[in-house]
């Protein structure tokens, strides 16, 4: 009787908690697996079968049809959709490997290393961008106001920003990082339109790519914080001692360590990147159009088009299932074990 | 002889140790300057451009847009003007029971205030800090108190308030359970894993069609349950708490893999040896969890709040596609009435419900990092 209550090692359950376990388990999969069910047999439902009522089987209950696949994949809308995903499947891993990069290399900076800047400096600094919208919202070109911002900026750097002493730390930038996605969306997409308007860079992949990864920063760096703070510093120290520069400890040391929480935090910017809607809209007009603006357009004049919108949101996740999948494997334990006693 | 010998093998050896101390010194700033540089291009501009925006009149005008100074206007409207109960919500007559609330409310603000000015190592920062966060917590218990019950109506900002906080809490407890359930060694957790994960990867606005189709009392898969219990003819939009329950229920069914995959990593990445020690010394799993695990995680999961916090506060998908922020606001959130506001081309307004949201978030989120994180991360 015992036996069923005791755990032969540390990360094995009791036979009575496996159980317990995969109770709970079944059931929080079951309601993650039955609103995608029923994306999967609305894909395959035309219109009046979805207008009469619920239908669960099919065959049974109704008789499935291809037409909106069809639709989506060779029909009316195969052009659009194809080429849209194509842009999805550029822009959002690109992206989000760029932010993963500088976000990583930026969390570890706020863990490992202690910064001070100067209050005087920063003032100065938003004095100097306000001073340069207000010109360049004056009228003159947007290069002479930059320029002449930034000569009062090194001016008064020199002389007024020397005057305050007090320094912010590491969390204070790490506050002003996260603080950066408070904005709602719908606040900023008309800057944004108007900043790559005079850039000529709207409708292009540069734009977006530009977009996503920084709004994805703050996230990386915040989650890549935490997780590079359970490194044992003494790892690093004994790299050190060793000779290694601080470029190679990061690159040798600090990453392979950190590999769980870098495949996690790659998952979830992915995920952001490819489902963004709002800032897509504005950015993208037809070139480079993401997915989720077409499923957005299947809510037409005659109401939304639920066939045809199911069946994108199944095209949207299959490309993110198989990157999770492939990925989910890194996310285990026992990288440290060990390393830290020798 | 010697000297030279010598003197030539260091020589070159002498350079590559300034070299690389010199890249060694700079090393702090390459590693952070390009995540600041990159940050400061794009976010810092929309900042005080939507600022601008928030204190003038946006018209069209031939050939583009024009933008006029009104000063405070904006914010004027939204608290006092046409706009107040959109955004506070109808106020209803205080009764005895949100004196009561409100006074308990006031009188715990008090202690807090009181116990920090007793002990000794006051400053003015942190004085002024805190009271300006006695204030805001207290306005804010005074506007839901008089919201929440008998004839009044909750504007927008407790709504998202709602949202945000009954939305995390609950994401943040599934996600932890599971997350404990599936760093087990059992057969087929990677299956569940990645069946975990599946909701946060549909996009938003995917998520809130799907729900919709989910809720619907005559054609949704859920039809016979509410013919059985007598629900046929009711409706999300005809009710103000049904509809914002299953807004809810739509934002945790998509947002609890966000805290599930974080929290695995974390569970993952964390020493075995401690755990092993403490069985070895006969400590039951609660004592494990308590004193191994949780301290642990802790740190992981006071950033995961902090990111949901904020992301939370943004919610607008959900509440336009599924009741089209109805019945009357009962389901709109911030973002969705600055969302209104501009589809009806009235930006400057819109930028000032954003930026009353971005003091909301700011508030919030300082609270959270100043008080409870600092406290309950240093305290391990």
């Amino acid at each position: 009787m015992r036996r069923w209550f005791q755990s032969k090692s540390i990360n094995t359950p009791s036979p009575a908690g496996a159980v317990l376990s995969y109770v709970v388990l079944g059931v929080w999969a079951l309601l993650i697996l039955f609103p995608l069910y029923w994306l999967i047999i609305t894909s395959f439902k035309n219109s009046s079968q979805v207008a009469e009522g619920p239908f669960y089987i099919p065959f049974a209950d109704f008789k499935p049809s291809l037409e909106a696949w069809r639709y989506i994949l060779v029909g009316d809308l195969s052009q659009d959709t194809l080429r849209n995903f194509g842009n999805t499947l550029l822009v959002a891993p690109v992206s989000s490997l760029i932010a993963l990069v500088l976000g990583a290399t930026a969390a570890y900076a706020l863990v490992r290393f202690e910064y001070r800047p100067r209050v005087g400096a920063i003032l100065t600094f938003i004095g100097c961008l306000v001073l340069s919208i207000v010109l360049i919202s004056v009228g003159l070109s947007w290069p002479i106001g930059l320029i002449v911002s930034a000569a009062v900026f090194i001016l008064l750097l020199q002389t007024i920003g020397r005057r305050f002493k007090r320094a912010l730390g590491n969390n204070d930038i790490a506050f002003w990082m996260i603080s950066q996605r408070m904005l709602p969306p719908v606040a900023v997409v008309i800057p944004i339109y108007i900043l790559f308007q005079r850039l000529h860079l709207l409708d292009t992949y540069t734009a977006l790519i530009i977009t996503y990864v920084t709004s994805n920063l703050p996230i990386v760096i915040w989650l890549m914080r935490d997780y590079v703070s359970t490194i044992p510093i003494e790892l690093e120290e004994c790299a050190s001692i060793d000779g290694a520069s601080r470029y190679r400890i990061f690159w040798s040391v600090v990453l392979p360590l950190a590999v769980p929480g870098l495949v996690a935090t790659f998952l979830f910017v992915l995920v952001f990147s490819w489902n963004e809607y709002l800032l897509a809209l504005f950015i993208s007009s037809a070139k480079v159009q993401t997915l989720p603006l077409t499923i957005a357009a299947q809510n037409a004049t005659r109401g939304p088009q639920w066939w045809n919108m199911s069946v994108l949101i199944l095209i949207m996740i299959i490309p993110v299932i198989v990157i999770a999948i492939i990925l989910e494997r890194y996310i285990t334990r026992g990288l440290l074990i060990g390393a830290v006693k020798g | 002889m010697d000297t030279t010998a010598t003197h030539e093998e260091q020589q070159p050896v002498r350079l590559h140790t300034i070299i690389s101390s010199a890249a060694d010194r700079l090393a702090g700033s390459v590693f952070i300057l390009p995540a600041v540089l990159a940050l400061l291009f794009l976010s810092l501009f929309p900042l005080i451009a939507s600022l601008y925006v928030s204190l003038a009149k946006f018209d069209i005008a031939p050939g583009g847009f024009k933008l006029t100074f009104v000063g405070l206007n904006n914010y004027k409207k939204l608290f006092t003007g046409s706009e107040g109960t959109h955004f506070l919500g109808k106020f209803a007559p205080s009764t005895f029971i949100t004196w009561l609330v409100f006074g308990a409310v006031v009188i715990g603000l008090g202690i807090f205030l009181a116990r920090y000015v007793l002990n000794n190592r006051i400053s003015i920062g942190g004085l002024i800090g805190r009271m300006l966060l006695a204030l805001g917590l207290g306005s804010l218990t005074w506007m839901l108190v008089h919201t929440l019950w008998n004839g009044g109506r909750l504007g927008t900002a407790s709504i998202t308030l709602v949202y945000v906080f009954v939305g995390i809490f609950f994401q943040y407890i599934l996600g932890l359970s599971l997350a404990m359930l599936t760093v087990q060694r059992l057969p087929g957790r990677r299956f569940f894993r990645v069946v975990f994960l599946l909701p946060m990867m549909i996009t938003p606005v995917g998520v809130a069609y799907m729900f919709r189709m989910l809720t619907d009392t005559s054609k949704g898969p859920f039809t016979p349950i509410w013919q059985a219990l007598g629900l046929i003819n009711f409706s999300w939009v005809n009710n103000a708490w049904g509809a914002r329950t299953a807004i809810l229920i739509g934002d945790i069914w998509q947002w609890t893999p966000f805290m599930f995959i974080v929290l695995v990593a974390a569970l993952e990445s964390q020493p075995v040896e401690p755990v092993e020690a403490a069985t070895v010394d006969g400590a039951n799993s609660w004592q494990i969890f308590r004193h191994i695990t949780w301290p642990a995680i802790l740190p992981v999961s006071m950033t995961l709040m902090l990111i949901r916090l904020i992301e939370a506060f943004k919610i607008v998908d959900l509440p336009n596609v599924m009741t089209n922020g109805g019945p009357g606001t009962a389901t709109q959130s911030l973002t969705y009435h600055a969302y209104i506001n501009w589809r009806a081309l009235n930006i400057g307004a819109s930028a000032a419900v954003a930026y009353m949201l971005l003091f909301l978030v700011t508030f919030f989120a300082m609270i959270f990092v100043n008080l409870i994180r600092q406290r309950t991360v240093e305290t391990l």
